[in-house]
């Protein structure tokens, strides 16, 4: 049998061979790539060693339901693209009977899906929209090939050979990392948690004190003796950090009960060593305030110590990788910064972390951002590999006021990516006005181009929420920050005017003429 | 070797946090993001809001004011502190000259961290006095 023949009865499709493009992963980011790069008619194989659609949703969380939000009721209607901002959990799709899919899912018990209802909104997602993957395929190693016709990436995978241009891997943030403090490695890692009766009466120390290390012990406090969290630094919480970085108010009753000094211990120390000792654990910690090491005698220890992207030979080949879940380091286009022709898509496309204006991060780890990341990508590997010309919609003068505003109050994707993605508006003397669509604030900026105003949506951490404008006029750009608006309304006529005025520096006639204010 | 630890180490051999005792290290590691920049790419952006402070952990980066090349940092070199602490926009831009990884925190999250941690403050101060120096004696 030649190599890229399938077995007799094998009927998945992608058998090994060559492709212009060739998708790892069937999580949210590679069935979202995938899904987008068809619509715009790019040739693609997608392979996954999982037997079904999901990615790490087909396990984890391990408590089995999300801290993701999906709206059920919410101001904007399913399966528009304002409701878009209160369903964290769809995929992006075009035609209106897949959108939203998630919703139509739900049992009403909680606005969190479970694990098991996100595991099969991906699965309808990608029965509905016909996204193909070929499963059961897992990708082992990496290397470059130069042919007569170019240079090739060789993705050797466990049916054999793929040859490709171009590659993106979607492959998650997901794989187990434990940090080398003597000891740890004898404890199960987060991933390795067992059955929460399966704690009952004991006294647990869990290393870490982020999102699993607290869900951990969310779930573990109707079942255990006593429960102790310990990292370096003080426990970040997301009500506080106004962000996804921080311990979700889902998993804060740990914390309360510390607080309350109900038995559950938070603390600011570093794990010195863990020694078995019998039946049970001994683990020395040292106060990151200072003073003597403690040492605790438990009966079970939990490493809640994080996740890595794997990435297997991806650095031997030149991929440069930073931070404690070694990402790669990516361009605004989530092109590997080191290796052109490799990208990334999914969760691990944080890697690209934009701006991160008043230590704000993208919501690029989460689905939320990572869905529209996505389908930038898609169209920017179109564009740029593919040769597919990017959608430039004219739009009149006087439309561009009335535009800019609907963008900024109802733009998912400006909502969710704050301060990440851009609505720009370019306004070329020879090529007119267009709307440009989306695209990397960080590439806006850095870019250059024809004069263009880019709209995006930003927060602070003291709570601020508003919208910004970034003009770009003559080769040179500057930021205007606009006020918020206690309700988030930025269609009130002082945010008119302000636009207005800001077009009126781009040479536009500040166009909208409305009779009345705005209602309310 | 693994990351987490590397990074604590690299810090402890910045003269920045040459001070910390490690359990206190550990906690600043745990302080700052890392964050990786490309040949180019820039890092502080002349005149926008919300920018950081960040500290050098490899490569280098020029001081650009007005087009003109002010200054070179390198490994263990801060930048942003100014507009951090004075809560003024950067009057500059900082601009990756090769690969760079730093360690970055966010404009608010400087004071306390300076107040929570005196002797990268102290160390933070000496840098600053040699800077102030260096200039006085330019213009002498």
């Amino acid at each position: 049998m030649a190599r890229g023949d399938p077995p007799a009865g094998d009927d998945r499709p992608f058998p090994p061979g060559e492709y212009p493009l060739v998708v790892v992963g069937s999580g949210p980011g590679g069935l979202q790539l995938s899904y987008a790069l068809r619509r715009l008619g790019v040739e693609h194989a997608v392979i996954s060693a999982d037997p079904a659609p999901g990615g790490m949703f087909r396990r984890w969380p391990f408590f089995q339901r999300l801290l993701s939000w999906t709206k059920p009721y919410a101001p904007a209607e399913h399966g528009t693209r304002a409701y878009e901002r209160y369903d964290w959990n769809s995929l992006l799709a075009e035609e209106p009977e897949n959108r939203a899919l998630m919703t139509g899912l739900m049992d009403g018990t909680s606005y969190f899906p479970s694990r098991p209802e996100m595991e099969l909104n991906l699965v309808a997602f990608a029965e509905r929209t016909g996204v193909k993957v070929r499963y059961g395929c897992r990708w082992e190693s990496t290397r470059r090939e130069t042919t007569a016709s170019g240079e090739r990436f060789v993705l050797e995978t466990s049916d054999g050979e793929y040859r490709c241009r171009v590659a993106v891997f979607a492959v998650g943030v997901a794989e187990p990392y434990v940090p080398p403090t003597p000891g740890l490695d004898l404890v199960p890692h987060y991933a390795d948690t067992r059955p929460a009766e399966t704690y009952a009466g004991k006294r647990i120390f869990i290393v870490g004190k982020q999102n699993s290390g607290f869900e951990l012990a969310s779930g573990l406090l109707p079942w255990a003796r006593s429960i102790v969290l310990a990292s370096p630094s003080p426990a970040k919480l997301s009500v506080v950090t106004r962000s996804l970085v921080g311990i979700r108010a889902r998993y804060l009753q740990p914390y309360e009960d510390h607080v309350l000094a109900g038995g559950v211990a938070v603390l600011e120390a570093s794990i010195d060593r863990i020694e078995p000792t019998g039946d049970t654990l001994r683990v020395t910690v040292r106060p990151s305030g200072g003073g003597e090491p403690v040492a605790f005698e438990v009966d079970e220890a939990i490493a809640a110590t994080g996740f890595v992207a794997p990435l297997r030979d991806l650095p031997a080949l030149g991929v440069a990788t930073f931070g404690s879940s070694r990402l790669p380091a990516q361009t605004p286009f989530w092109e590997s910064a080191t290796v052109p022709g490799i990208y990334f898509a999914g969760t691990i496309g944080q890697g690209a972390t934009g701006l991160r204006k008043h230590g704000m991060p993208a919501n690029s780890g989460a689905v939320h951002g990572a869905r529209y990341n996505a389908r930038l990508l898609a169209g920017h590997l179109a564009e740029k590999h593919f040769a597919v010309a990017p959608r430039r919609r004219p739009v009149a003068e006087t439309e561009v006021l009335p535009f800019l505003i609907e963008e900024i109050c109802r733009a998912p994707e400006l909502w969710h990516q704050r301060a990440y993605l851009a609505r720009v508006v370019s306004v070329d003397t020879a090529a007119g006005i267009a709307d440009e669509g989306f695209v990397p604030l960080a590439h806006f900026l850095d870019a250059g181009g024809p004069d263009a105003i880019a709209a995006t949506i930003e927060a602070d951490a003291e709570g601020g929420v508003y919208p910004v404008f970034y003009l770009r006029h003559a080769g040179k750009t500057e930021e205007r920050v606009l006020p918020g608006h206690p309700l988030h309304d930025f269609s009130s006529d002082e945010h008119r005017r302000a636009v207005a005025s800001l077009l009126g520096e781009l040479g536009l006639a500040p166009a909208e003429q409305r009779g009345a204010p705005s209602a309310s | 070797m693994t990351q987490a630890m590397e990074l604590v180490d690299e810090l402890g051999s910045l003269a920045l946090f040459a001070d910390l005792p490690r359990p206190q290290l550990d906690a600043a590691a745990h302080s700052f993001e890392e964050a990786w920049f490309g040949e180019g790419e820039r890092v502080l952006r002349e005149g926008l809001t919300g920018t950081g402070f960040y500290v050098i952990l490899d490569g280098q980066a020029v001081v650009r004011a007005g087009g003109r090349d002010a200054a070179v940092l390198g490994r263990g070199d801060f930048f942003g502190e100014v507009s951090a602490l004075l809560g003024e926009l950067p009057s500059a831009d900082v601009v990756a000259l090769n690969s760079m990884r730093c360690l970055h925190m966010a404009a608010p999250d400087l004071r306390p961290f300076l107040m929570a941690h005196p002797a990268v403050m102290y160390r933070m101060l000496l840098d600053q006095t040699r800077r102030l120096r260096t200039t006085t004696r330019a213009r002498g």
